[in-house]
């Protein structure tokens, strides 16, 4: 039985076409990914991001809860403040990438919706000291609302100013006189927001937001659109380009770990030898020469040799090109390599290049 | 609801087919370029080749995915439509008209009798669509 986040009547009107995503009733897309993918770069479109997963965490061990079980230093957050991070295995393997807040009066963890039972359990597993955590993704909803034209539909129906807020902060405030959280956050490399609300209040804030932005012809974007500008940023989706067989170094995340935290966390052994020793292989992006393009599972070959395999592939509706994200062995990893992809048989020509493809983003 | 043309024949793997004399000009139903979306790329690569019945003679690449295009009749297949290098969306905007993909010179045309009629068609389009 499929679980329905709480806009699902909203997708149904708007003629979204569903399906299972994470075990929720979700729009892949409303009428093409190429279009929603557009309205992104270039005005406002909204994502129903209610499937994540959403847990707080509460109590005076809390910080030191989170910094054992993610790679990060979430000991440098301020009050309000967000940091993308990674909880990996003992062996470096990743359980999830996630986003931590520090709120005033507790923690707030959002992970990959298909991992959150995982996740939540994988975290009971290691609780210690005065901690209590609550998973509230059924009772809260969650919107991204991306775009250039993003802050200027969100001030209309938000109680306090968004401008001083930075990216990766948040502030408590009012959406269409509902409490919620906003942060500047989001999968996009768009500038952009993240709203998290109570679930009963849903369809107010929705319909608030897209009145809003109805001078900038507002839209609400699928799944497929979601995957295609996330991949323009080469930001990682777990399942595809990062899972418990890949580490967060090779993953190119390597930014988000923080190997000097005095206690160590839970892989920085085994994290910090794949460090000193350099990863064998390391995720690149591709950006396919001719109109082919790879999917995942693909085989790398530079000359003659299998390097690697793609993990994620689209054509870039920004550039029009088909583009790739895939693991090479490190000799064959350096931007301008040229590669070889074996495309069901038959061989085309793909560079290696600097992420991100994509780099007219309106992010702050 | 997709557009099912009543004077065409139609594949269970979504193709439609259009027969004229010994020719027969093929290319993807509504309903499949609807469950495709974004149509990006098409190739034919059988052009040239005596193919039998139901093998793949091409590629469709849409955004999310790629499928194989078949032929459900043998022949050969002598010609491409070789204006969807360019403009690949037209399959998706006009399946039945300018979205042509493929010619097939006909070997044995008592095949076309095991194809789909449009409202057979219809049946199956509507069993196999999202709700």
């Amino acid at each position: 039985m499929l679980k329905l986040t709480p806009f699902h009547d909203r997708h149904l009107a708007a003629g979204g076409r569903m399906v299972d995503f994470a075990g929720y009733d979700l729009p892949v897309q409303f009428h093409g990914i190429i279009p929603e993918h557009l309205r992104v770069r270039t005005t406002v479109g909204v994502f129903d991001v209610s499937h994540m997963g959403r847990i707080e965490v509460r109590g005076k061990d809390a910080l030191s809860f989170i910094n054992r079980v993610t790679t990060n230093d979430a000991s440098k957050l301020a009050v309000n403040q967000a940091q993308y991070s990674v909880l990996c295995y003992p062996d470096g393997g990743i359980v999830d990438d996630l986003v931590v807040y520090r709120l005033p009066d507790y923690y707030l963890l959002v992970v990959n919706g298909a991992n959150n039972e995982k996740d939540t359990a994988w975290l009971r597993e290691h609780l210690s000291g005065d901690v209590q955590m609550d998973n509230v993704t059924d009772a809260t909803a969650q919107l991204a609302v991306q775009g250039p034209k993003a802050e200027a539909t969100m001030q209309k129906v938000c109680s306090i100013p968004l401008s001083p807020i930075g990216f990766y902060w948040a502030a408590s405030c009012e959406v269409a006189g509902v409490k919620a959280l906003v942060s500047r956050t989001g999968y996009t490399g768009e500038d952009g927001f993240e709203v998290y609300i109570p679930a009963a209040a849903a369809g107010k804030v929705w319909d608030a937001i897209f009145a809003a932005g109805k001078e900038f012809d507002i839209e609400p974007i699928g799944l497929g659109a979601r995957d295609t500008l996330r991949m323009e940023m080469k930001m990682a989706l777990y399942g595809n380009d990062i899972d418990k067989t890949t580490n967060p170094i090779e993953a190119g995340l390597g930014w988000v770990v923080a190997l000097d935290k005095p206690e160590g966390f839970i892989g920085s052994d085994v994290l910090k030898r794949v460090e000193a020793e350099k990863p064998a292989r390391r995720l690149v992006c591709l950006e396919m020469q001719d109109r082919s393009i790879a999917r995942p599972h693909y085989p790398i070959i530079a000359q003659g040799q299998p390097v690697g395999m793609v993990t994620s592939g689209t054509l870039s509706p920004s550039l029009n090109k088909g583009i790739a994200l895939g693991y090479v062995k490190r000799a064959s990893a350096k931007a301008g390599t040229e590669v070889q992809i074996d495309i069901r048989g038959r061989s085309a020509t793909a560079v290696i290049v600097k992420p991100p493809f994509y780099k007219l983003g309106s992010r702050k | 609801m997709a557009n099912i043309p009543d004077d065409l024949k139609y594949a269970k793997t979504h193709e439609w087919l259009r027969l004229e004399g010994d020719v027969a000009t093929l290319g993807i139903t509504d309903f499949a370029q609807g469950e495709l979306s974004d149509i990006v790329y098409v190739e034919i690569t059988a052009v040239g080749k005596t193919i039998k019945r139901d093998e793949p003679i091409g590629t469709i690449e849409a955004v999310k995915a790629v499928s194989d295009l078949y032929s459900p009749v043998s022949g050969q297949v002598i010609a491409a439509n070789d204006s969807l290098k360019d403009s690949p969306a037209n399959v998706n905007k006009d399946p039945y008209g300018e979205g042509w993909m493929a010619k097939i010179k006909v070997s044995d045309p008592t095949e076309l009798a095991g194809l789909l009629d449009a409202t057979a068609y219809a049946e199956l389009a509507g069993r196999s669509a999202h709700h």
